[in-house]
């Protein structure tokens, strides 16, 4: 892990959380849609802060699909967690939502859940490929 | 009979969207790091060659099947039940389909933490 693959978990947390947050303000804009009536959901792309939320979640699969390409599942999981207490947050001060004590003991865990998995190893290495770097850096020290 | 029925459809939700993460996943480890790729080759390069994995196109199919499968829970029961149990039974099943299929190393760090943030979405939603 560098600071480069850091910045990604970054970036899948940062855009999912704010991705969620402008979508759901765009349709509070646009009030309900009916299961029956699911073209209204066209016009919705019209609203700038839907735009402005299917732009994020793009960039959010973008990154999370990154993140896949050198960390295992379970790792990319958990320590994208965060992307929730950001919701929370920004719910609280940009759609003014009440915030519970729960709410907070729930972020508190998150969070530990995420320092905890962070601290330990990104990518699972089997065994085959275990031997493979190992003889690339073995090939490494002969030359 | 209508909790049983409202209970299938969470673990609709559940099982497909762990079922397309495990694939995603899986479809990300065969093309390798997409960093890499696109230094060397450009971005729609690595557009082309994430769209030609078979297994990139099923995950994205049970996504679908995920989301498709929330929205009819939430048509039939209460959001506030529906997308905190989904959400975070989706990490604990998540974890035991990449330890099953994928084969990563699930220690206990790795328990544990899917253990918070699941008791810790449940309750984010409360």
């Amino acid at each position: 892990m560098n600071l480069r693959k850091y910045l990604v978990l970054l970036a899948v947390m940062v855009f999912g959380g704010t991705g969620d947050v402008l979508l759901k303000r765009g349709m509070q804009e646009l009030g309900p849609i009916h299961l029956d009536h699911l073209q209204e959901l066209i016009t919705a792309l019209g609203n700038l802060w839907v735009v402005a939320g299917v732009l994020c979640l793009i960039a959010f699969f973008a990154s999370y699909l990154t993140a896949l390409s050198w960390a295992d599942l379970s790792y990319v999981l958990p320590a994208t967690a965060l992307g929730y207490v950001l919701v929370a947050i920004l719910s609280k001060y940009l759609l003014h939502e009440d915030v519970s004590a729960f709410r907070w003991i729930g972020i508190l865990l998150i969070s530990c859940g995420v320092g905890w998995v962070t601290r330990g190893p990104a990518l699972t290495r089997h065994q085959r490929e275990e031997h493979r770097v190992r003889e690339h850096e073995e090939q490494h020290e002969l030359a | 009979m209508n909790s049983l029925k409202l209970w299938s459809a969470i673990g609709m939700i559940v099982l497909a969207s762990s079922a397309g993460d495990v694939l995603l996943s899986a479809a990300m480890k065969r093309i390798g790091d997409l960093d890499e790729l696109r230094a060397r080759n450009g971005l729609a390069a690595v557009v082309g060659r994430v769209f030609r994995e078979k297994q990139f196109l099923m995950g994205l199919c049970c996504m679908a099947v995920g989301f498709f499968s929330l929205l009819t829970a939430l048509s039939w029961g209460d959001a506030s039940l529906v997308a905190p149990s989904s959400a975070s039974l989706t990490f604990i099943v998540s974890a035991v389909m990449a330890k099953v299929f994928l084969k990563e190393n699930v220690d206990g760090r790795r328990w544990v933490s899917a253990l918070l943030v699941c008791i810790g979405v449940a309750l984010l939603t409360q």
